[in-house]
């Protein structure tokens, strides 16, 4: 029961949300997106230590991917759903079988050259992907064949939260089974973990699938809510703010990187209309002083207060 | 032979030669210890074994099998465990989830992605009957790293009991471990299965004395001599080794 209640708590301030910013749907959708992206890569780093700046690459396929299959082949969204996420698993298991053979520097380097090398291809194949032009004229089917994606977002934010939801659940399953513990596990040693028998290499990239799949769910839920994928999904930014949210939201509980997210792109959205020049200082002073105060994330932050209080007693 | 059997074991690194020709055998139920001065190439030995290193000549052979191409995590499945000189241990990890991780992988269920970690009934019980042989049970729910040095040994090597191996390198087993507590090492070892092989690598000659039955001299490489503990102590190259050359 006790750990149904972050998910009851989810809920509700999704509805508030719903009601509270009935004008800004748009951008809670993008939120609820990117939350999706960061627990892919609370995957990685938080609970298995794997570190990765390369999240943009599954990610942008999937968005590639469900993009093409709704423009060419069938526009309905839960089937575009599954395409962007299988393609995620594919290219995180082909890049993967090298990749997870790394560790430290030279693993981020090459997952930032990977990301790199599917923009560049994603360019030169124009007539495919529509290059600098983006992939435009989706037109995406009813959810269930039953709702009409709206103008003002109202199908796409409801459609986008449950989709959370789903992925939350399922990870949390994950991380809870034998499975998940392995990975813990290899966060704390791998030296170890292969010392009791189990195979490091093959659970990495098992992982990095399974992360990869996440990421290009919401690659795909990015392309089925804009309508339009372009070449920033392969964007270095991508990657990186998605590493900024997570560590401000806090790494290896799955919750951290809702709650960073959350704060991430809120803070983002009121300073940079507040003063459109200087936004980057806020958000920049911001995880600074998480990082500095909190080394946890956010969602260390109670634990912390209690600490403080007790001290002053 | 049942059991472990190393014949001409060689290992060298370009020019500098690290095992030299070691013949050793462990039978169930023995208790051998390593002994030898710093550098004598125990730790080479051990990762010889494990897999960790390759030999450049020689055999591994477990119950006749040839294992000397297995894997590091394939010889663990094979029987061969050995616990870490220097604590390696999940540190964020309660002690029951240490102890979980080499239960369920020994049964092959670490790749399972639906279930609760902690609901696996065999592997419940043998946690719980783990905790008890190494009187841990009140530890159970804490996290490794907020133990004593001494308890985390005692995870160490509970963890490593619980691949139910065949032959147990134990590789200094109290090293770090305040003199207070070297008691509950003896003890936990002198607690081993008995149909268990084991091979014990130990600079404390207090503990090595009261639990090997045999012990093999290792220096620069090579063995010196084997013998039981009284024919060790007797042996005048040995004390030599360990006293320095100069008592006459």
């Amino acid at each position: 029961m006790k750990s149904l209640l972050p998910f009851a708590l989810m809920a509700l301030v999704a509805v508030v949300a719903f009601y509270a910013f009935p004008y800004n749907l748009a951008f809670l959708t993008r939120v609820v997106i990117t939350m999706i992206l960061v627990l892919s890569l609370d995957l990685l780093i938080g609970v298995t230590g794997i570190d990765t700046l390369g999240q943009a690459a599954l990610y942008g396929t999937g968005a590639y991917a469900a993009g093409l299959f709704a423009v060419h082949v069938w526009a309905d969204p839960v089937a575009g759903l599954l395409v962007g996420g299988l393609a995620g698993a594919v290219v995180a298991f082909v890049s993967g079988l090298l990749l997870m053979r790394t560790h430290g520097l030279t693993l981020l380097m090459l997952t930032i050259a990977v990301a790199e090398v599917f923009q560049e291809l994603a360019n030169k194949l124009d007539w495919l992907t529509g290059g600098a032009d983006g992939l435009g004229g989706i037109t995406m089917n009813p959810v269930f064949g039953t709702w009409q994606f709206d103008f003002i977002g109202q199908t796409g934010y409801i459609y986008a939260v449950c989709v959370l939801f789903i992925v939350t659940a399922i990870l949390k399953v994950v991380i809870g089974s034998p499975f998940g513990l392995s990975l813990r596990g290899i966060k704390d040693s791998p030296a170890r973990m292969r010392a009791i028998g189990t195979p490091v290499g093959r659970r990495r990239v098992a992982v990095y699938t399974l992360a990869g799949a996440v990421a290009g769910i919401a690659g795909a839920l990015a392309a089925q809510s804009t309508a339009l994928v372009s070449l920033s999904v392969y964007d270095f930014q991508v990657s990186a703010e998605a590493m900024i949210m997570l560590i401000l939201g806090g790494t290896g509980r799955l919750w951290g990187a809702l709650i960073g997210t959350a704060v991430f792109m809120a803070v983002h959205e009121v300073a940079a209309s507040v003063d459109p020049f200087n936004w980057l200082f806020i958000i920049g002073f911001l995880v600074l002083a998480v990082v500095y105060a909190v080394p946890r994330g956010l969602i260390g932050l109670p634990e912390e207060i209690r600490r403080m209080v007790g001290r002053l007693k | 032979m049942t059991g472990l059997e190393v014949i001409g074991l060689n290992k060298a690194f370009g020019g500098l030669t690290v095992a030299r020709d070691i013949n050793i055998t462990l039978a169930p139920g023995d208790r051998k210890a390593l002994i030898g001065p710093n550098g004598a190439g125990k730790s080479t030995f051990t990762n010889l074994i494990t897999g960790i290193l390759e030999p450049t000549s020689g055999e591994i052979r477990l119950d006749g099998r040839d294992i000397g191409k297995l894997s590091e995590a394939q010889r663990v499945k094979a029987g061969i465990a050995k616990t870490f000189q220097i604590t390696n241990l999940f540190k964020s990890l309660t002690v029951r989830d240490n102890l979980r991780l080499p239960l369920l992988e020994r049964r092959g269920l670490t790749g399972r992605l639906i279930r609760r970690s902690d609901r696996e009934g065999g592997v419940e019980d043998e946690v719980e009957s783990l905790l008890s042989q190494f009187r841990l049970s009140d530890m159970g729910d804490r996290p490794v790293e907020r133990l004593a040095y001494g308890q985390q040994r005692l995870v160490e090597m509970a963890m490593t009991l619980a691949l139910k191996p065949r032959i147990l390198i134990l590789d200094e087993p109290a090293a770090g471990v305040p003199s207070s507590e070297s008691p509950l090492i003896a003890e936990a070892i002198s607690g081993l299965p008995q149909d268990l092989a084991v091979l014990v690598i130990e600079h404390d000659m207090a503990l090595v004395f009261k639990v090997a039955r045999r012990i093999v001299v290792l220096v620069s490489g090579a063995i010196l001599t084997e013998g039981t503990p009284e024919e060790i102590a007797a042996d005048a190259r040995v004390r030599d080794l360990y006293l320095g050359a100069s008592h006459g």
